[in-house]
């Protein structure tokens, strides 16, 4: 063992000014390690906290862009020890985990600025920054992890780490909602580990490689590979809110708005999104998962999910839970872009993880904000607020356009590339869904745009909101990384750009 | 004579015990000196077996099957070390914990004998010396129960005595069965000896004694009143390491016993599984903090029972490292579980689950603590007790013993309901009385417990070395 330090050790000297093998190491690390001195930091130290935070954070930003470029320019990481005989811990720095780390950097870094904004006064602040950045490494930790081994660790580290950022507030509601979210996905974790000893079991390794691993399974036993498909993608559906697992999502916002930003943005329905795009790619292979017949059924189940999701949104009172049910609608496109096996719908699906991220971390942190500034809770109290809150309302609205679909906002591109591959794998019936959903989309946001901006206040609103730049701000930024996405869609490096790359992998074109 | 690590594992905290009982006021002083000088000694000891495989010394020049040999291979260096490790940092805390000058003076020479014992059990040879080491072990534990002096501690240890005395006294005549039979009482002659049915009856004898004494259920009557009333790091180390002192004389005498046949390897593993179902049910009714912890044992005493039988009996001979990854796991995180209880007993007041969130004062650490263990007791990822769930799961699976993997699932699913009972108390502060009395409840004492558990959830990433180890020496007779 210490022959193996030294000679990590030795690597790490020796190329830490050149390449820097680890870089995917110290990504993982900046947050892990953050978040015990951030536990251990006195209530008091508000200042510090802060300090520390956005440090890490930017940190995080810069050495993740780091890693891109060096992704870009074709230098391969991998980074791995053996747990037990044969079976790896593996970090890996694909295209695929270079999107999705910089999703949760980015996301990161604006959240954090807010939650800092928003907590200013609350109590338990040690904890929740702890946790918060606990949160955020195994969020880098299922993105780069190399093997579905490694994913289970980190998908079970998320799962404790947003438990007590749900419950924060710590009243009856929020430990019932907790109950709920940690019954959902520590199940959904448990089957998680019965798939992944399943597929150890079966194909001897739980690597994930472009073209899948689980040919040979499959010419031998067919019902076997099929029952592996079922059992993974059922698991990841719970933390996906796949109908019927969906449960747990409306019920956990209760969560303070910085962590409901999270949970819907990158942190928990995107591992499960994220985990469902690793199975079929990279472990069954989307030929494999084609020609097993497991696609089409999934592709129906997002296709329902995304219906039931919009239609339960429009009976939504609470602003939160009709967002809610807008992410269990809108999650399920990445779903069902990756279950139509085109590559033009992977390229819809993958910038859809991005764009949907972006459009409702917005939407979370204003509805946030309304909240704290005037006390609009619901819907039906939100009229006239545009003009008491004009930037928080303009990014909201931007980003409820842009889930409708309107040109050229991220979420048309990403609900474009979904049609052209209904179309391009035949299944005309996609187009009637995407413009079914995007009727209902515009059903429940545009009552709420419509209140804000064309209504008189009926309530008694305060002159001035009573909220710091640090809560005006992020969601005007994140407001205008939609309107980038969306209008220089094809610049370098933005994400659609990044995701033809991806796909052009993952159907080894 | 020369001095060798083996002889001194054995002897240090005999010295110990003796000299702490002689000289009451510098009890702690010496009890501490004792533990840490065993723990060198195991230190030294797994160097010579890293170096050269198994260690085998007789007692006095004696050579079995006259004297007394000590055995020390890859397994029982493992267990001395987990045990040391275990036992130094729940002295540690022990110097806090125990208050009262009369606890102090008694526990020291107990907790010492209970050493001695325990490390007798690991490296003998002959089942007479066995059955010594675990009389030594129940007169120390008994102590160690009723040491908190209360009505319900004096209670539980009487009924854990009774329990005892019945189970040496099956396991003594198990052990003169097996004289009788062949003439001699070591390992090698078990192991030689023609299967015969005396021979079996005699085996199942000693067994059933066993599994009264890890209360393994239904036999686990005893064993949560016990653990549950004694003082904190009584708990610990009766909860943590003295149940497996009988369970490694299980899993070594499998070894040696004619194979078990498919039937009763089946049998054992539903004990266990009745173990992990009732005590699951139980942990979930249960009232007191402490009380819940106590029936986690009953259920993870049935989960190694389990790994032992999940592939039946062609996968015995590698069944008994999931079984041993299982054991280690929850020697650490049980201890760590009990000392934090412990800790927030003291702290609260009182260990009443549902009143938990009433107080005010909340032990942060203790709970984070607390929570860190049950982490690795559930057998989530990356901790020691989910690499020796996966193992275990893994060969059931590849044997294909898909009941056992349901049983481990239904098990890992009561836990989470289980703890997350006591979660909610941590976490729950609309309940509360009186203003929260931020940052008063972390401690000195906070640092053992402390300790233990991050080295459960940690020791998950050493796990191919600690295997590794494990297999030194050849444990369990597969020479190549």
């Amino acid at each position: 063992m210490t022959d193996t330090l030294t000679e990590m050790l030795t690597t790490l000297n020796g190329s830490l000014l050149s390449d820097a093998p680890l870089l995917p190491l110290f990504i993982l690390l900046t947050s892990l390690l953050a978040s015990p001195v951030l536990f251990a930091l006195p209530e008091s130290a508000a200042r510090l906290r802060a300090g520390i935070n956005l440090t890490v954070a930017a940190l995080k930003v810069a050495l993740v862009g780091w890693l891109g470029i060096k992704v870009g320019q074709g230098v391969v990481y991998d980074i791995s020890f053996n747990m037990l005989p044969g079976l790896e811990f593996k970090l890996q720095a694909d295209p695929l985990a270079i999107l999705f780390v910089s999703l949760s950097a980015i996301l990161w870094l604006v959240t954090t600025v807010y939650s800092v904004g928003y907590l200013e006064r609350g109590p338990h602040r040690a904890r929740f920054f702890g946790f918060f950045s606990l949160c955020v490494a195994a969020t880098v930790g299922i993105a780069m992890a190399g093997n579905l081994f490694t994913f289970l660790i980190f998908y079970e580290l998320l799962t404790l780490a947003t438990y007590p950022l749900v419950i924060h507030k710590g009243s009856a509601e929020a430990l019932r909602a907790g109950r709920i979210y940690l019954i959902y996905t520590l199940a959904g974790g448990l089957v998680l580990l019965l798939g992944t000893l399943g597929l150890w079991v079966l194909a001897g390794t739980t690597d994930f490689t472009p073209g899948g691993v689980l040919e040979d399974v499959v010419a031998e036993n067919r019902l076997a590979a099929q029952a592996l498909f079922v059992v993974l993608v059922g698991a990841l559906g719970v933390k996906a809110a796949l109908v019927p697992f969906h449960a747990w999502l409306p019920t956990a916002m209760v969560a303070p708005a910085p962590v409901s930003a999270l949970l819907h943005a990158v942190a928990v329905v995107k591992a499960g999104a994220f985990g469902i795009m690793r199975v079929v790619y990279e472990v069954f292979g989307i030929e494999t998962a084609q020609a097993l017949g497991m696609t089409a059924p999934l592709a129906a189940l997002a296709g329902v999910t995304i219906i039931y999701g919009s239609l339960r949104a429009i009976t939504q009172d609470d602003i939160k839970k009709r967002l809610a049910y807008s992410t269990v609608s809108q999650v399920s496109y990445i779903t069902l872009g990756v279950a139509l096996a085109s590559p033009i719908a992977a390229v819809g699906a993958l910038a859809h993880l991005i764009h949907q991220g972006l459009m409702k971390i917005t939407m979370f942190m204003a509805a946030g904000n309304l909240a704290e500034g005037l006390g609009v809770k619901k819907v039906s109290e939100m009229n006239g607020v545009g003009r008491a809150m004009p930037g928080t309302m303009l990014a909201f609205s931007a980003a409820a356009l842009a889930m409708i679909g309107l040109p050229p906002l991220a979420g048309f591109v990403s609900k474009w590339y979904l049609a052209q591959g209904g179309l391009d794998a035949g299944a005309g019936w996609v187009i009637a869904l995407l413009l079914g959903s995007s009727l209902l989309n515009a059903f429940y946001f545009l009552p709420m745009l419509y209140r804000a901006w064309f209504r008189d206040g009926t309530i008694e609103a305060p002159a001035r909101p009573r909220i710091g730049w640090m809560l005006a701000a992020p969601p005007v930024a994140t407001a205008l990384m939609v309107l980038f996405v969306g209008g220089f869609a094809n610049a370098p490096f933005s994400p659609l750009e990044w995701t033809r790359f991806v796909v052009a992998i993952e159907y080894q074109e | 004579m020369m001095l060798d690590p083996l002889t001194l594992v054995l002897f240090a905290p005999l010295f110990g015990a003796v000299a702490a009982f002689v000289f009451p006021r510098a009890a702690a002083a010496v009890g501490l000196g004792a533990v840490l000088v065993t723990c060198g000694a195991v230190l030294w000891l797994a160097q010579q077996v890293l170096a050269a495989g198994a260690v085998t010394v007789a007692l006095g020049g004696w050579e079995p099957p006259l004297g007394i040999a000590l055995r020390a291979d890859g397994l029982a260096v493992a267990m001395l070390a987990m045990t040391a490790v275990v036992g130094l940092l729940v002295s540690a805390s022990a110097l806090d914990a125990l208050r009262e000058a009369r606890q102090q003076q008694y526990f020291w020479p107990l907790w010492l004998l209970l050493l001695t014992g325990m490390n007798g059990v690991y490296l003998g040879t002959d089942v007479f010396n066995l059955y010594v080491m675990i009389e030594v072990i129940a007169l120390a534990a008994v102590g160690l129960t009723v040491l908190s002096g209360t009505r319900e501690a004096v209670r539980a240890g009487l009924e854990y005595m009774y329990a005892s005395i019945l189970g040496a006294l099956l396991f003594l005549l198990g052990v003169g069965f097996v004289y009788l039979q062949l003439g001699r009482l070591d390992f090698e002659g078990l192991n030689s000896a023609e299967p015969s049915g005396a021979l079996s009856a005699a085996l199942a004898l000693m067994v059933i004694g066993l599994l009264l004494k890890t209360a393994l259920f239904p036999l686990h009557f005893w064993l949560p009143a016990a653990h549950a009333n004694a003082t904190a790091p009584a708990s610990a180390l009766l909860s943590g390491l003295v149940v497996k002192a009988a369970l490694y004389i299980f899993l070594r005498l499998s070894t040696y016993m004619p194979l078990p046949d498919e039937i009763l390897i089946t049998l054992i593993g539903t004990l266990g599984a009745g173990a992990v179902l009732w005590g699951g049910v139980q942990a979930l009714r249960a009232e007191r903090l402490k009380l819940l912890v106590a029936w986690s044992t009953v259920v993870q005493i049935g989960l190694i029972f389990i790994a032992f039988a999940r592939a039946g009996q062609i996968g015995l001979t590698e069944s008994w490292k999931a079984a041993a990854l299982l054991i280690l796991a929850h020697g650490v995180a049980k201890a760590a579980m009990f000392l934090a209880a412990g800790r927030i007993k003291d702290e609260v007041g009182h260990d009443v689950i549902r009143d938990l969130d009433r107080s005010s004062i909340r032990p942060t650490l203790a709970q984070f603590t607390f929570a860190l263990a049950a982490i690795s007791i559930i057998g989530l990822p990356p901790s020691l007790g989910f690499i020796g769930k996966w193992s275990l799961m893994e060969g059931a699976m590849a044997a294909g013993y898909w009941h056992w993997v349901a049983v481990t699932m239904i098990g890992t699913l009561l836990s989470v309901a289980y703890f997350s009972r006591v979660f909610a108390g941590f976490l729950r502060f609309d309940r509360m009385r009186g203003e929260l009395a931020e940052h008063k409840g972390w401690a000195v004492a906070d640092i053992a417990p402390l300790t233990l558990a991050l080295a459960a959830i940690s020791l998950g990433l050493m796990a191919t070395p600690i295997l590794s180890f494990l297999e030194l020496g050849y444990p369990f007779g597969a020479t190549p």
